[in-house]
């Protein structure tokens, strides 16, 4: 972060929450980066929120803890947020804004790039198709991941979801393919044991050198977190779109990015949206998702996978629903089959890829990947039907037809979903379980799949 | 006199800049060294209050603002149709080339290549009198799409003292004069219009000509009129977008413009990339050659979305003057409601309901009332029209929220997306017993004169089997289905099918994609015929088992996917199918 340049004011008219509030300031810009430093010769960084009228309001991103009127200085460094990046980021780790966490010294910089990005050119955008394999089942074929897609895990406290990233960042492969990749790993607000997990996980299976570790955890500055996820996309896009790298980005919890936010929003006083979070919460968060994505004419590519904890597993909460709005698709963990031991935990009728019409199919997965997928997504929502009125009328009361239907869901949650974590399947053995599971069914109830492909892979026990 | 004033206050897109008294409410104002393009949207003594449409990252209080003298205008005339158009008018395409891959900010560049020739027939010559809206000529803008020429709506026009011969000309060129009390009125092949005032039209219809968009469940039980309103609220993951993008696909209008607002960046590209090399189904083109879109994706500045959707009904309205049918799509009207919202907090007003401004309702009437089936101004005489077709992102899947419970106050097809269906994978997850449509009655006389006569009692008992089924899953649900008489286990069957055969159509399906009036109203009747089949096997006496057995119920729900429009002797075929199955189970019954 360099700071060198910029105007200095004594000036500090007022101090709450995470703002401080700098008088008679004149040529402040907004966004601009601010270093803070105390009596102490402690430095810390904010950004302008607001500027005018010889005022500036100033957050700060390491909280406003020991800072008093007197005491302190405000520099305005006279240029916005901006990351150091070059190759020489890989196999590190960092804090919340980017400084070397790891005891090395500052990567030596490439370029210097604004960590709020520029909105991409919808017209520039390459659509995504390649389809990811991650030797999960349930997502490989049911909610299949692309290259440069927005996929969060919508997940509750104390379940499986960091197991399942982390399975995912060490499987994820495209097939056939030898290109670079690398991995983003953004830690916001989570508690150092799930950090840590994380970075054991990827240094395991070698996959450290070709990552990038952002860690704020919970004991860090709360406000640290708006910068968090902006510093770690700053990077993976320069690893993507300069060096050409597919890039993987896992930024967990994005509630806690939101709680930040919504604490800086109630100390300017803003009218609030819905629970208090501010009415800019949408906007907000789509300045980070939207940073996934492939572009025409470059090689690399920008894949996200969001994890956040719904509030009382609560999915019209704020922060899922406005989330769910933007990124493309969600795949749900689910606390009753999480309280059955069943891993991966996912709720599979809740969840959804809206990316993988186009990423499977001849040429990639296979011809009959989307009509088989339909029909096993059609059969579990019959079994969950089925479950529900056996609960009340009880097996007795059921027809044939229904006792097939709950077969075929206790099979599905058994074969299909279950896996173990270190467990990497090939798209061909996920089908072949999804074609087992819909030859469970009798033939004229398989009503969305094509008679040449039931002809080929139905096979009757 | 244009303003000229200071930058007196920053805070994210809203800039206050003083000596501006000169500034009028609306206009157009450059913001800063950058020249960041902002309208004025409220003016305090010499204060002017300033929504800006570009990032304001880096302004600083003292830099200048400029004042256009124009309000927020968008430039009409040949060269609209396939471009991609940010929130206000700048295209997507120039602007890559000025700033690459990301947007960049106070690029400036015209809406359509003003040096492209465009070949211009006359059909005005020298000496006739001409007013607002008239044609003075055409162009053939792309294969699809013939360009009227006209008359500004609000140019006093008059007699017509020079008009260029047939031939290739550009935008700039003058291709007519006319005179009006002394004065030599120039006008070219285009005219500016301020996007938030509606153009004027003669007269008024009513809609009674349904919009076709080959999707049944629309069609069939919640139809849309031509100038009609319609809505489409969900919850994220109900399949909004794919239903909107069907519209634009497949909707029976000569151009569609589809605003991308506050949405997914990929969406728009894969209308860019999907929508060339696409044919529509009437003409054969690409359906490139009569879209227009507009993209304020969610991460663009948020002021520019407030415009954007103002913007595209701007330009539906000029091509419906033109004495075209024109659909406009808005996804999503939540995330424009949402920009009023934060324009509306900057400026510290008091707010209503959960934070959104006190005039939301008044802005959507208003924007809902651009939509209808007119006569254009001008001679010679033109009908057009302007469907308007909203989505809805309610938070929480709640339709209580203020934007969904506004707009249906001023729309009159509603169709309910629901969560539950789109979790079983029913698609798209239209719900039958929350929808309606108001055009339904005046809608009816066309199918009565196109595709049958019994349309709309056919229709009626489709509908009323769902109906029914939906009170006996009440029952089903507290007692099992066995505990039903086969009559009514008759219906849930018949509902399933419905639902299955009918209802659910798979966009990503060749075939099923798109369903012609003709096939959609033959599957209606062969399931209401079974219906009626199965009603009199049980009354004499066949048990329901016997019927659920039936194989040619398989081929009734893929009929949808294996029956190509052109083949509809196959439905006639299944219907003698279906005809001897029930009577083989019948005579069964009877030989026991």
């Amino acid at each position: 972060m360099t700071t060198e340049g910029g105007v200095q004011y004594n000036k500090i008219a007022e101090i709450k929450g995470p703002l401080v509030i700098v008088g008679d300031v004149e040529n402040a810009a907004f966004d601009e980066l601010v270093e803070i430093e105390t009596n102490e010769g402690e430095r810390r960084l904010g950004k302008v929120l607001e500027v005018g009228f010889g005022k500036a309001i100033v957050q700060v991103f390491e909280g406003t803890n020991g800072l008093s009127i007197a005491g302190t200085n405000a520099k305005f460094v006279g240029k916005v947020m901006e990351m150091p990046v070059s190759k020489e980021v890989l196999g590190r780790v960092f804090d919340g804004l980017g400084r070397p966490k790891d005891g090395l010294p500052d990567p030596i910089a490439d370029k210097f790039v604004d960590i709020n990005g520029e909105p991409m050119n919808p017209e520039q955008r390459e659509y995504p198709k390649d389809f990811i394999q991650t030797g999960v089942s349930v997502i490989d074929g049911l909610m299949t991941l692309v290259r440069g897609q927005k996929l969060p895990i919508f997940s509750g406290s104390g379940m499986s979801h960091n197991l399942l990233a982390a399975q995912i960042a060490r499987q994820a492969s495209v097939v056939g393919t030898q290109d670079d990749f690398a991995v983003v790993f953004a830690a916001i607000g989570v508690q150092y044991s799930e950090a840590e997990y994380f970075r054991r996980s990827l240094e395991e299976s070698g996959a450290l050198k070709r990552s990038v570790l952002f860690l704020n955890t919970a004991d860090d500055p709360a406000i640290e977190r708006i910068i968090t996820p902006r510093v770690a996309l700053t990077v993976a896009e320069y690893l993507a779109f300069d060096l050409g790298m597919h890039v993987l980005v896992v930024m967990t919890d994005m509630t806690n990015y939101a709680e930040a936010l919504r604490e800086i929003s109630a100390a300017r006083e803003e009218v609030p949206g819905r629970k208090g979070y501010p009415g800019y919460l949408y906007t907000d968060l789509s300045t980070i998702y939207e940073r996934a994505g492939k572009l025409n004419g470059r090689k690399g590519s920008v894949t996200q996978v969001p994890i956040l904890s719904m509030p009382s597993d609560d999915i019209t909460h704020p922060i899922p629903d406005l989330t769910g709005y933007i990124t493309e698709g969600q795949i749900v963990v689910g606390r009753d089959l999480f309280r059955q031991g069943i891993y991966p935990p996912i709720n599979i009728l809740m969840s959804l890829s809206r990316l993988m019409k186009d990423g499977i199919g001849e040429g990639s997965t296979r011809a009959d990947h989307a009509e088989v997928a339909n029909q096993v997504y059609d059969a579990y929502s019959r079994a969950q039907e089925v479950r529900a009125l056996a609960g009340i009328v009880g097996k007795a009361g059921l027809t044939e037809i229904d006792l097939k239907y709950m077969d075929v869901g206790d099979i599905f949650e058994k074969e299909f979903l279950t896996q173990a974590t270190d467990e990497n399947r090939t798209i061909e053995e996920t089908l072949g379980i999804l074609w087992k599971i819909v030859s469970k069914l009798p033939k004229n109830e398989i009503t969305k799949i094509k008679d040449k492909f039931v002809d080929q892979y139905y096979k009757e026990e | 006199m244009a303003a000229k004033g200071r930058i007196v206050w920053v805070s994210g897109p809203a800039v206050r800049a003083d000596g501006m008294s000169e500034a009028k409410m609306y206009e157009t104002v450059t913001v800063g060294n950058s020249k960041l393009v902002g309208e004025v949207i409220r003016l305090t003594g010499d204060v002017a209050f300033i929504q800006v449409y570009e990032s304001t990252s880096g302004l600083k209080p003292g830099e200048p603002v400029i004042g256009t003298g124009n309000p927020l205008s968008v430039l009409l005339g040949p060269g609209i149709i396939g471009q991609l158009y940010d929130g206000i008018q700048r295209p997507l395409r120039e602007l890559s080339k000025a700033s690459g891959s990301f947007i960049g900010r106070g690029i400036t560049t015209t809406p359509v290549d003003m040096t492209k020739k465009y070949h211009f027939v006359p059909t005005t010559s020298v000496g006739d009198e001409v007013a607002g809206g008239n044609v003075l000529g055409t162009v053939q803008e792309t294969d699809l799409i013939e360009h009227s020429i006209m008359v500004p709506p609000d140019n006093p026009g008059g007699k017509i003292t020079n008009i260029v011969s047939e031939g290739d000309y550009d935008l700039e060129t003058e291709i007519a004069t006319s005179e009006k009390d002394g004065q030599t009125i120039s006008l070219k092949m285009y005219h500016k219009w301020p996007v938030r005032k509606p153009r004027p039209y003669k007269a008024r219809y009513d809609p009674t000509v349904p919009l076709l968009t080959g999707q049944r469940v629309i069609d069939t039980f919640f139809p849309i009129a031509k100038g009609g309103t319609g809505s489409i609220p969900g919850a994220f993951g109900t399949g909004k977008t794919v239903t909107l993008h069907q519209i634009a696909k497949w909707a029976d209008s000569q151009v569609v413009v589809y605003i991308g607002c506050g949405e997914r960046g990929n969406e728009m590209t894969e209308v860019l990339v999907e929508f060339p090399h696409l044919k529509d189904p009437r003409s054969g083109k690409p359906l490139m050659d009569r879209t227009v879109l507009v993209a304020n994706t969610s991460n663009m500045p948020v002021a520019a979305r407030e415009a954007s959707i103002y913007t595209g009904v701007t330009i539906a309205e000029y091509y419906r003057d033109m004495g075209k049918d024109v659909v406009l799509v808005a996804d999503s009207t939540s995330r424009w409601a949402e920009a009023l919202r934060e324009m509306s907090g900057r400026l510290e007003e008091m707010p209503a309901e959960e934070g959104y401004p006190s005039y939301l309702a008044s802005r959507l009437a208003e924007f809902y009332e651009r939509a209808g089936r007119v006569k254009a101004v001008g001679s010679p005489d033109r009908d057009g029209s302007v469907t308007l077709i909203g989505a809805v992102s309610p938070s929480g899947g709640d339709f209580t929220e203020p934007v969904t419970t506004h707009t249906m106050r001023f729309i009159k097809t509603f169709w309910a997306l629901d969560a539950k269906l789109a979790y079983s994978r029913h698609y798209p997850s239209i719900n039958w017993m929350n929808s309606y449509s108001g055009y339904l009655a005046d809608i009816a006389k066309w199918w009565r004169e196109n595709i049958s006569e019994d349309w709309f009692s056919i229709r009626s008992e489709a509908y009323s089997i769902l109906q029914r089924e939906d009170t006996l899953k009440e029952i089903v649900r507290l007692l099992g289905p066995e505990a039903l008489p086969d009559e009514e286990k008759l219906i849930l069957e018949v509902a399933r099918m419905i639902k299955i055969g009918l209802l659910q159509q798979n966009s990503f399906d060749d075939v099923d994609t798109f369903c012609s009036p003709e096939k959609q109203y033959k599957l209606m009747k062969l399931l209401v015929d079974f219906y009626k089949r199965g009603q009199q096997a049980i009354k004499e006496g066949t048990p329901i088992s016997d019927i659920r057995a039936m194989s040619v119920i398989s081929s009734l729900l893929k009929a949808r996917m294996d029956v190509k429009d052109d083949e509809m002797p196959k439905l006639d075929q299944l219907d003698i199918e279906m005809q001897e199955q029930f009577k083989s189970i019948t005579g069964v019954k009877v030989s026991n």
